[in-house]
Formats: C-alpha cells, structure tokens, sequence
C-alpha cells in the first residue's frame, strides 16, 4: 500500500461557519423547555456558561448543532436554542462524525458524561479523537452514574461504595485527559464547573482549534456523589491542588511566594516525566513554562500524569493544542478532487467496459 | 450434459485436427481447487468469456470463510460453479456437468456433485501419496476403479504450465501458479470461447508485473493448444448465444449492482451519499465499490466498529445527505439500536444486510435467509422498518433505488435484505437507460409549518408535523434559520417533538410510527401461472427466485400447474398478497430459514401455508424445489 500526502492549509475551527452581525445574548441560545436537572447539579453552571459563551462566537445560531449521548449531562441539547440531537447510549461522536463530515458549515458539539464517553462509547471517543474530526468534545465528569441513580463509573475512584458496590469498587479508574492524549487528540483541556472564567477560556480556545477537542468538565452530582471536588473549590485548599496551565507562563501553583506567584512549580522528573517541586527548593529556572502546542503528545501526558484519583492534585486548562489535519476536511477534499478530475457519468459507470448486445 | 433435441454433430476442422463438435442448449462448469489455486478469478474469467460470447449465465462461488485454509485440506476447497446456456436461466445449476479438480481434496470435496456420465478433468500433479493421504483417501482414485462412470481426463497440468511459461524465466513456485489459467485455457477452447477478452484482462490486471502477466497468458495458450494437439479431446461443445430481450448487457454481481443502485440513488436524489460501514463478509465489496465513487458525491467511512458505521450515516442523513449503512447479519444485531434511533428521529436511513449463514459468526461465506424475523422485530420497542430483499444479482439495482425511495419518502430506516448468493452471484444484466430511473429529488423544510405557532418559542415549525399522504414529517435540516429543533431518541409529543411521557401521546405515536410504514405504497404482487389452472402456490422472497423458478418450470413441463409469486417487498407485504393467497388451495412457502416468511403469512392472512426449509449454506437446488411442488401438485389432485 503507498501512502497518500494530504496535508492541507490549517483552518480554523469555525472558519466554514456562517456567522452574523447581528448582536446575541445567552437569552437567545435557551429553548423554550424547562430545564430539569436537580437542584444544584453542576450541569446548570456549564449550560449557563455554555448558553453565555456562544455569543461570542458571533456564529449563526442554526448552524450549531448540540449532539448527546445518553446520561444526565445528555439533557443538554433540549435547553439550547440550536440544532440538536439526544441520540443513544455512547454513539454521540459517531453520530456527529457522519454529520461533521457532510456538513463543514456546522460548529458541532458534542456533549457526554464519564459513562457515556468512558464506558460505552469509549470506542467512538478514541476514534473520534485519532481521527481528528472537527467536533468540541464536552466530558461533563461526575465520577458517578446519575440517570441510573448512583452505581460508580469508570472515572470514580477506587473502592468507591455505591448501590452496585457495597465493599467497594474494585476497578481503577480512567484520567480521560490521559486517554485522549493516549489516543493523540489534538486538543485536550480541562476546567471545573465552578470556575465559570476557566471554562470559557477552555471553551474559546476548543471552538477556535480546528480538529476533535476534548474538554473535561469536573462537575459535581449534588445527589449520588456530591462535594466529589469540593476540594479543589474550598479557599485554603484549592491553591494547593489545582495546577493551573497557562500557554507562556511556568506553571506555579500554591500560596503565593516571594516572587507573587505559587509556591510550587513544575518540574522534570526522571526519564520523560514531571513533578511537583517547591521552587524555593529548585529554582525559578527549573520551572517548565507551558507550551500547549508542543508537538510531542508525551509533554501533555506527563502533565496529565500529575493528577491524581484522590485529587491532591489536579491539573486545568489546555493541555494541548496542535495543528493536525482533520478527518472531515479530508473526506471532503478526496470528494472534491475526485469530482474535479473526473465526470460522473452514471450511464457509462453502469455500462461498464464489458457489454454485448442483443438485437 | 444436458443437450437440444437433436443435438447436432458435426466433425469440422478444428486448427489443426478434426475434433466433433456437439451442440448444447446448457452447460454447468465447476472449478475447484485449494484456496489459493485462484479459483475464483479462474470461473470468472471463464463467465466473462461466456458474458462476452452473448450465453446467458449465473454463477456461484463457493469459498471458505478461512482466507488460507492448510494445503490440499478438504477445508481449503475453493469452488465457482458457472451455468451457461443458449436461453434465459433463472440458477447456476444444481449440479456441475464439467468438474474440473486441481486436488484430491478438491476431487474428494466435490465428486459426489457430479452425475454418472460427468466429465472430471483432474490435475494429476497434485495426487501424490502424501496430498492423497491429507483427505483420507487410501487408494489413488485416478487408478483404483472408483470413477469408472464418470469421462476422466488426467492432465498434469502443472508440469505442463511450468513448461509453457519457462520463458519468462519464472522460479518454479511463481511458474506452477499459472495453473489455474492453463485450465482456463482449455475450458475455453473445449467450449469454443474468446479468448481475446482474457489476454487483455490479464495483461491489464498485471500490469506492474509483466512477467507475471506474460506467463499468465502463456499458461492459458498452453491450456488451449493442449485441448487442440492432444488426440485425448475428440470432441468439443458449443453453446449458442442467448436469445435475451434486446438492448446492451453486462454481467453482474450484486453487490456490485447494489452499489450502483445506490450510486444511481445519489444521483437521482442529487444527495450527497454517507456510507458508514464496517468490513464484514459477504458484504465488505459494497464498500469497496462505492468507494470508487466519489466523483459521483459518495463518501465512504470505515468506522471503528459497525455502530459507529450506522451512528455515522444517521449523522450525516440529520445533516441532509443520504446516509447508507451495509453489513451483514452479525452487524444488523450491533446497529438495532441506532436503527431505532432512526425510526424515532424519522430520519431516511438504508441499512443493507448482506445475509450469511448464522446464527452468531455462523457461516460467514456461505448463505442463509435467516435475517427476516431479526430485520422485521429484531429491535426494542414497537419499532416497524420497511424491508425489501432482491431476488437475483442484477436485481439488487433495482432493489436498492426502491429503498433509498422509501427511505426518503416516507423519512425512514429501510432494511434491504441481500444474501451471500445473491451477493457473490453474477449474471447478464440488461443495463438500465439512465432517462428510466426514477426520480428521488426530496424537498427539505425550508419554512415554518405551522403559521398559528405552537412551535418553538411561539414560532410555527412543528417538526412533528405529518405530511398528510405519507404521514413523513419534514426534513429539516441545521443550518436552516428559524427551525431550530431537538430530536432524539426519548418519546416524541404529537406534533412539536418535544419530550412527552404522557400515556395517551405514547399510545398514539407508536400507531402513528406503524401506520406510517403500514402505509407505503408498494406494487402488487405478479402471480405467474401460464396455465391459469394452477391450485398450488409457490411463495417466494429474495434469492431463492432462481431455483424456484426454475422449478416451476420443470413442473410445468411435466405437465403440471403451479402458480408462482415472489415478494420483493417484505414490509409491508404488497396490498393483494392476501387475496392472491386466498386463490389457492395449497401454498408452498420454500425458505433457506426454518420458515420464518411462512410464521409471517400465516400470522397475517391466517393461510395454512406450508414450509419447505433447508439451512445448508446454500442456495436450493431446482431438482429439489421440483420434487416438493410435485408432491404439492399431486398431493392438490389426490386429495
């Protein structure tokens, strides 16, 4: 088999969709239908900071299109005032690859929970992600399954007591950031539901790249797993934990030190990893300065690394961010191509090159 | 060999020596060898030569699943069987007139096929003691007596190919290999057939290798120059050309013809064409094929497993290309539940089930109609599709622009039940005036319907909202302004398509989902009974139309009646079916299930039709066929 070049001029994320002058609100992204989540689940902060954002894309609002799995956070796409589908169980990236790939005019999101992406349609998230197709992943995770009312899920963590697990689970859970650098995603972010101004700039950056963005939204289940990260939002213990990435800038972390940034810092560890340090201890020097464009997908993983299941740490923001052909540009190019270089002549296809005739 | 009255001979000059010729009205060729003796491309080249010479034909290979079985096994046997004759045929044969056996495993798989009185062409090289002995044979069966009643001719014709190609300088393995085009060369010249068409395919096919394509054509020349120079073939055969309705042919497979149907299918719908789909046999060369036609605005995904295939192409399907999606039955189990996904969005969707042997992994090579019940039931829920199953190769065009019809007329998954027979089988077809094929353009929705409102936010588009005649909603698609919606897979309200759990609402779009598809307008049913006089029926569906045809005639040239009707719409059954059935005394329902159409009318029109199953992996003989409607026959008279 030879391979084919395809390399093409890197687009936009929403280069193809129509935008409009005129003025949006959030108002104009709700639909007419009540929303009905619990009280106080997190997915009402990402729907409102979702609803607030896309105004500012300044994109037709028909020409977004909301596609859903199955799962508490699969709701989402009744409450936009956009093109949307509830589609089944875990097949939500398949379904909007078909329509990323026949509709380049479309800015289409697809938004799933830690079953619905990790268990179930872990296939069709990795595939999505290989294949770069131009969808904005949103992973709204809750280390829970809600809509079944409670039992673990694969990002709960070890030896979680649920309905379904009395003494416990025993599985180890998946860092989805991990698993779709794993499967070299070409965006990978990660915000928490409470940080409305973290997510929007995860949020900005995922509709500006042009390919699969996969965004993780920690969001917390008030009823089968609630406070599950009230350690990364309670003052004094935040800082300590959550790992900040800023393009440009070392990442710091912790009180503030001498110099106003964090007192802990990252650093290289051991063959290809990272680590925490105290900068007092290693330097200012030592301290990595985040580039999520970094080409090599091992950078981003030692980062993802630095998380852990207990949540003594958790990292945030854009982990990578690469240019990389997209399966759907493509698709449609061969398309093109062939439909330039060739005429579609139906009735000679059908005749063939081998006919005989009856008189 | 079956020959015309009187068939005619005559010793003409023939190059160089004086051979008879004996006219046929048909004849049945089977090739069979090891799985990598090329077997398959040997028969077809051989139904070129008689597409090309104007025979009538159909053809039925016969493989094992196993791409390569272990050498000179009876696992390993490859076989094409190709039935040509001077009128239309409906099967490839039951059984072959001509064996040709390249191993004793090939021999051993193959000779019980073959009627006393046979001819048996053997390539002697291969029965050494040691292959003899891989298939259980203790006696070389070339020498101890056992094919006595069959027309035994010995060729070595591996040594003589790798004689004839010593030019080329080829190793011996690469030189041996040709031997299935030195058997197809003397087919071709016991046959009288042009040759011209299979130098050329050979010179073509080998284009990057010349060596390879010269010692092919030198191999096939030997084949033909043996049959000439050797005194051991005092006679040779010719079959007439065909007396077919007038107009250009080809021939055809139908997976092939499937893929032009849906080729045709974009073109006539000016819709962009998504097929989603998953390698699996027998239905992967549909695949292969439509990926050549981008140009006509195909696009072809190979997705990571057969869900993400279908989910794929009701993607693009929501975004207003025609979504397509082919497998086999294994594949129809993983994509039921977008299937339903389909028949609640309301979305136009063609699912091709390319049937093989089951159930599980089954058969994967060999065919079955046992897909019926799972195409028509085989989801969750109330969940009716339209089916519709091809009766022949050439048939399958026609087959698949119905339902792409269907599927976008009335916006819904439409399931088209091929089979491997059907599938790998091949025949002339008369190739369609482009002018004749129907119109599917489609009209999405562009405005709001419902000017009173009732829509989203006080607007007027009610998604839900049924065409009248069709009971279709509309299609509309992102990216028009002012129709934003949500679809999903949860209950629709009447109408606006919200979510509605209300009982009374559940109630009535499930009749509304079944009325719809109870509701497509099919063509009635064709009974075809010469006589007129006929008590017995003989009901049919998808690839059994051959044997079953062929049956009725031989019934009827026996002097007996029987009426036939063959279903190319499985759901909903065409609207006189039942009054038809009514009309006979006795119904024959053959099926290669264990009568899974015969549950189905007989659930339907309350007729006490009778089954008649077989599930060998193999299509039904005509000989078969025609002791059973014989018995009908006489059993109708006796009673």
């Amino acid at each position: 088999m030879t391979a084919v070049d395809l390399g093409l001029p890197q687009l936009g994320g929403l280069d193809l969709v129509p935008t409009t002058d005129e003025p949006q609100k959030a108002k104009d992204y709700k639909s007419d239908q009540e929303v009905r989540w619990c009280p106080g689940c997190g997915d009402y902060v990402v729907l409102n900071a979702v609803q607030s954002f896309l105004p500012t894309l300044g994109l037709k609002r028909e020409n977004i299109v909301f596609v859903s799995g199955i799962g508490c956070s699969s709701r989402f796409p009744y409450y936009m005032n956009t093109y949307g589908m509830h589609s089944i169980h875990g097949r939500a990236p398949a379904i909007a690859t078909g329509l990323a790939v026949s509709r380049p005019d479309l800015s289409v999101w697809v938004v799933t929970g830690d079953g619905d992406a990790l268990s179930i349609g872990g296939n069709h998230l990795i595939h999505a992600l290989r294949r770069n197709v131009n969808l904005k992943i949103l992973l709204f995770n809750n280390r829970i399954y809600g809509l079944t009312k409670g039992q673990y899920s694969p990002t709960s963590e070890e030896g979680k007591i649920t309905k379904s697990t009395p003494l416990g689970s025993l599985d180890h859970p998946f860092n989805p950031v991990s698993l779709a650098l794993g499967a070299e995603a070409s965006f990978v972010g990660r915000a928490l539901d409470s940080d409305r101004k973290g997510l929007t700039e995860v949020l900005r950056q995922a509709a500006a790249h042009r390919g699969s963005a996969l965004v993780e939204i920690y969001q917390n289940c008030p009823i089968f797993n609630d406070g599950a990260f009230d350690v990364l939002k309670e003052a004094g213990q935040a800082e300590e934990r959550l790992i900040p990435l800023v393009d440009g800038e070392p990442i710091r972390f912790g009180s503030p030190g001498p110099d106003g940034l964090g007192e802990y810092g990252v650093v290289r560890s051991g063959f290809a990893g990272l680590e925490v340090a105290k900068v007092s201890e290693v330097g200012e020097d030592a301290v990595i300065v985040h580039d999520s464009s970094h080409h090599d997908p091992s950078y981003a993983f030692a980062l993802s690394r630095l998380s852990t299941q207990d949540l003594s740490h958790v990292v945030t923001g854009v982990f990578r961010n690469v240019e990389r052909s997209t399966y759907d540009d493509l698709a449609r190019r061969q398309v093109a191509q062939a439909k330039e270089s060739k005429t579609a002549d139906l009735q000679a296809l059908l005749r063939g090159k081998d006919t005989w005739t009856v008189a | 060999m079956s020959t015309t009255e009187g068939a005619a001979k005559t010793a003409v000059a023939n190059g160089t020596r004086q051979t008879e010729i004996t006219k046929l009205d048909r004849v049945v060729i089977r090739f069979a060898g090891d799985s990598g003796d090329g077997m398959q491309l040997t028969g077809d080249r051989f139904t070129s030569e008689a597409a090309a010479f104007g025979n009538d034909l159909a053809t039925q290979p016969n493989f094992p699943a196993e791409i390569r079985a272990p050498q000179g096994t009876m696992a390993g046997v490859s076989s094409f069987q190709v039935h040509f004759a001077d009128y239309d045929i409906l099967t490839p044969g039951d059984r072959p007139d001509v064996l040709v056996a390249m191993n004793p495993a090939a021999l051993k798989a193959n000779i019980k096929d073959l009627p006393a009185g046979g001819t048996l062409i053997v390539n002697t090289d291969e029965f050494a003691k040691r292959n003899l002995a891989k298939v259980g044979y203790d006696a070389d069966p070339l020498e101890d007596g056992s094919l006595d009643s069959y027309q035994v001719f010995k060729v070595a014709m591996a040594t003589l190919t790798i004689g004839a190609v010593e030019s080329t300088g080829l190793g011996k393995k690469d030189a041996e290999r040709c031997k299935n085009m030195f058997a197809l060369g003397l087919l071709s010249w016991m046959y009288h057939r042009p040759t011209e068409g299979t130098e050329r395919f050979l010179r073509e096919k080998f284009a990057r290798k010349p060596e390879i394509a010269e010692a092919n054509v030198l191999a096939f020349r030997a084949g033909w120059n043996y049959g000439e120079t050797t005194e051991a073939f005092a006679v040779t055969y010719e079959v007439a050309p065909a007396k077919l309705a007038p107009g250009t042919y080809r021939q055809i497979t139908g997976n092939t013809a499937l893929a032009y149907g849906i080729v045709a299918s974009a073109v006539q719908s000016k819709l962009p064409v998504l097929l989603g789909t998953y390698p699996i046999t027998p239905a992967s060369d549909i695949l292969h094929e439509l990926s050549k036609y981008k140009h006509f605005g195909i696009t072809t995904f190979q997705a990571e497993d057969e869900i993400a295939g279908i989910g794929a192409a009701l993607g693009a399907s929501y975004g207003g290309a025609l979504g397509v999606t082919s497998t086999s039955g294994p594949g129809i189990a993983l994509k039921a539940e977008t299937i339903g996904l389909g028949v609640m969005t309301e979305l136009p969707l063609v699912v091709i089930d390319v049937q093989r042997g089951g159930p599980s992994t089954g058969l994967p090579t060999k065919t079955e109609q046992a897909d019926l019940l799972q195409a028509m039931y085989g989801r969750n829920g109330e969940c009716p599709v339209p089916v519709l199953a091809p009766q022949s190769p050439a048939d399958c065009f026609r087959t698949a622009l119905e339902a792409t019809k269907i599927a976008l007329t009335y916006r819904t998954p439409v399931l088209l039940l091929s089979d491997g027979a059907v599938a790998n089988g091949s025949e002339p077809w008369l190739v369609p005036d482009i002018a004749d094929l129907p119109d599917l353009t489609v009209e999405f929705a562009t405005e709001p319907n419902a000017p009173e409102g009732g829509g989203e936010g006080g607007g007027g588009f009610l998604p839900y909202l049924r065409d009248p005649e069709t009971l279709a909603r509309p299609w509309a698609l992102p990216g028009t302004p002012g129709l934003q919606h949500r679809i999903g897979g949860l209950e629709k309200a009447d109408r606006t398509g919200n979510i509605s759990y209300d009982p009374d609402n559940h109630d009535r779009m499930v009749r509304l989902r079944q009325a719809k598809v109870d509701g497509i307008q099919v063509p009635d049913v064709t009974v075809d009974d010469p006589s007129g006089k006929a008590q017995v029926l003989v009901l049919g569906w998808g690839s059994s139309y051959g044997p079953i045809g062929a049956a009725c005639r031989r019934v009827r040239k026996l002097g007996h009646s029987v009426a036939q009707v063959h279903l190319r719409h499985l759901n909903p059954f065409p609207a006189n079916l039942g009054e038809v059935l009514a009309g006979y005394s006795k119904v024959i329902i053959p099926e290669m299930n264990l009568g899974q159409l015969a549950m189905l009318i007989r659930a339907r029109y309350l007729v006490d039709a009778q089954s008649y199953t077989k599930v060998a992996g193999l299509p039904f003989k005509a000989e078969e066929l025609q002791n059973v409607l014989l018995d009908a026959v006489k059993g109708v008279h006796a009673a």
